[in-house]
């Protein structure tokens, strides 16, 4: 019984491992290539470079030449940051007061905004694109950073529900006795208890609209403009045949923040996951 | 009187209100306004031009749409299924006293983080040319692959492959709800003389099916309107073996301009979408158990 025990164990470790070197071998590859050579990128299976090649992310960094990396970079950010921040804010209000307060009608607004969860985005693409447009917004990035702050996504919203209902309303009652207002109550009382699931929200929305690209693909015209994602995306499309390792190394360029931010804050992505799943 | 007031708190819909003016301007007006555009003519230019249901008939009539649409639901329906048996089956695995659990888990759910992004598009255009890394793999082991993206037989199935190398976050819910099996039941499964096949079937499986109608919902409603890996490893191609149906929206919307008829598009695509999951929530009152909590 305990070797069959042991078997079955080993055997899942193998299993495990191969898998793992299975899904991370591309990305280590990856990392290789941005070293080699054309010949060696197609002509050899190893991950090492032979003979090493240099320069690929000096060279990719020029992007098209007028716009190089560092745009495209600084863009990322500047679509990304607010966003998120609007992003934490909203969720956070409207969750307040979904999980804390009652008023008429709450039930069926909940179940409406949980129902949205399941709106196919890509239904409301053609008429929010003509809006943006009658609102003079295209080749910004407010078709980003408004939804953000209007609570669009009900994914984080949710979150943060399943949160605050994790802690406890004495909480609240013992400050409402001490002459607190609902706004006080939340920004000096919850908050500091949700860090963590804030911290979540913020993770997530940061990787999601870092790689956003249907979106920005619509929304954003000029090049000067262009996020990570479409820089990319341009480059491959003039970069010659011939510079294959300098799209790998730009596209290690374009996943590294989110890469680092994973590394960093991976037990809040699991938490994050956990919490907004069950209870369905 | 003073009782009712205590029992509403009006100042609720102030906090809310982000989300309820965002709901009725980027939301609800949206999604009525692109009913009214899909009964239109509308090129962008000009006003909309009512014509009935001519949008609808032009795509019922054109076999770029039913091969759209064809292509579409068979990459859901080989994606979908792939990835969430792939997620249960790791998450099974997982839940066994492993050790260094949470290495394995923060390695396989690292590529659903990335899965979306231009790059990995980029790196599987590599890995899966036909002089690429992966026939470079497999011709070590004897066999010669195919041409991967060159061939409308493999084209699909090798953009699906992005979204099922992906499976980290179902597999998470998966790792969570099996976390949740009180062990009792194990227990007194094992009593009664129950082997291990059995208590799969007869316990975990059950446990788990609303994970399972959950993730399949939501994978199902993400992967019908899947764009960035068609878009960018296959542009669609060869032969729009690869044309999913959020390509050919966009190529009617936004190369063409044709924003009466890709209305209509997207409305087709969510009545589908509609339908796929409301007969997967119809079904699983016959496959999904609720536990007595709830």
């Amino acid at each position: 019984m305990r070797k069959r025990k042991l078997l079955s164990l080993s055997v899942s470790y193998i299993l495990l491992i191969l898998l793992a070197i299975v899904m991370i071998y591309p990305l280590i590859w990856m990392v290789g290539a941005a070293f080699k050579s054309n010949e060696e990128i197609f002509g050899t299976l190893g991950i090492l470079p032979k003979n090493p090649v240099y320069g690929a992310f000096k060279a990719g960094w020029k992007g098209t030449g007028q716009y190089g990396f560092s745009t495209f970079l600084i863009n990322s950010f500047k679509l990304v940051i607010p966003t998120v921040i609007f992003t934490v804010i909203s969720s956070v209000l409207v969750a307040y007061g979904f999980s804390r307060f009652n008023f008429p009608l709450k039930k069926f607004l909940f179940m409406l905004m949980l129902s949205t969860l399941m709106l196919p985005s890509i239904v409301l693409i053609i008429p929010r694109y003509i809006f943006f447009k009658n609102f003079g917004w295209l080749d910004s990035y407010l078709p980003f950073t408004i939804p953000a702050l209007l609570a669009c996504n009900s994914f984080f919203t949710y979150m943060m529900c399943q949160f605050f209902r994790g802690l406890p309303l004495e909480l609240d009652e013992s400050a409402k006795i001490d002459g607190c207002n609902s706004f006080i109550i939340l920004v000096r009382i919850l908050l500091p208890l949700c860090k963590a699931a804030i911290f979540s929200v913020m993770v997530f929305q940061f990787v999601w609209t870092w790689n956003n690209f249907l979106e920005v693909l619509i929304y954003v015209n000029s090049i000067s403009k262009y996020p990570v994602a479409l820089g990319l995306r341009l480059t491959m499309d003039i970069g010659s045949e011939f510079d294959w390792n300098q799209i790998m190394a730009m596209s290690i360029v374009a996943i590294a923040p989110p890469v680092l931010l994973f590394i960093v804050a991976q037990k809040y992505f699991v938490e994050g996951i956990a919490t907004t799943g069950m209870k369905n | 009187m003073k009782r009712i007031k205590q029992k509403y708190n009006y100042a609720g819909y102030l906090y809310i209100l982000p989300w309820i003016l965002g709901f009725l301007l980027l939301q609800l007006v949206p999604l009525i306004s692109s009913l009214w555009y899909s009964f239109t003519d509308y090129q962008m230019i000009g006003t909309p031009k009512f014509v009935g249901l001519a949008n609808y008939a032009k795509a019922f009539k054109s076999p770029e749409f039913w091969k759209s649409l064809k292509v579409t639901c068979l990459y859901v329906l080989m994606a979908v299924p792939l990835k969430i048996a792939f997620a249960l089956v790791i998450a099974l695995i997982l839940s066994q006293k492993i050790k260094g659990i949470n290495f394995f888990r923060t390695l396989y759910y690292l590529p659903s983080i990335l899965g979306g992004s231009v790059a990995i598009s980029v790196l599987w255009k590599y890995l899966f040319m036909k002089n690429g890394i992966v026939n470079g793999l497999l011709s070590k082991i004897g066999i010669t692959g195919p041409d991967w993206l060159g061939s409308p037989t493999w084209a699909l199935f090798t953009v699906g492959l992005v979204t099922v190398w992906q499976f980290g976050s179902s597999m998470l819910l998966f790792l969570a709800g099996l976390k949740n099996i009180p062990e009792s039941l194990y227990e007194a499964a094992s009593l009664d003389g129950a082997k291990t096949l059995r208590k799969f079937w007869s316990i975990t499986l059950p446990s788990l099916s609303p994970i399972v109608l959950f993730n399949l919902v939501m994978q199902m409603i993400n992967a019908f309107q899947e764009f960035t890996p068609a878009y960018v490893i296959t542009q669609g191609g060869p032969l729009k073996s690869t044309y999913l149906y959020g390509l050919m929206l966009y190529d009617q919307g936004f190369k063409f301009f044709k924003m009466g008829y890709s209305s209509a598009l997207s409305w087709i695509l969510f009545v589908i979408i509609l339908a796929f999951t409301s007969t997967t929530f119809g079904s699983s009152q016959s496959w999904v158990h609720y536990g007595d909590e709830s």
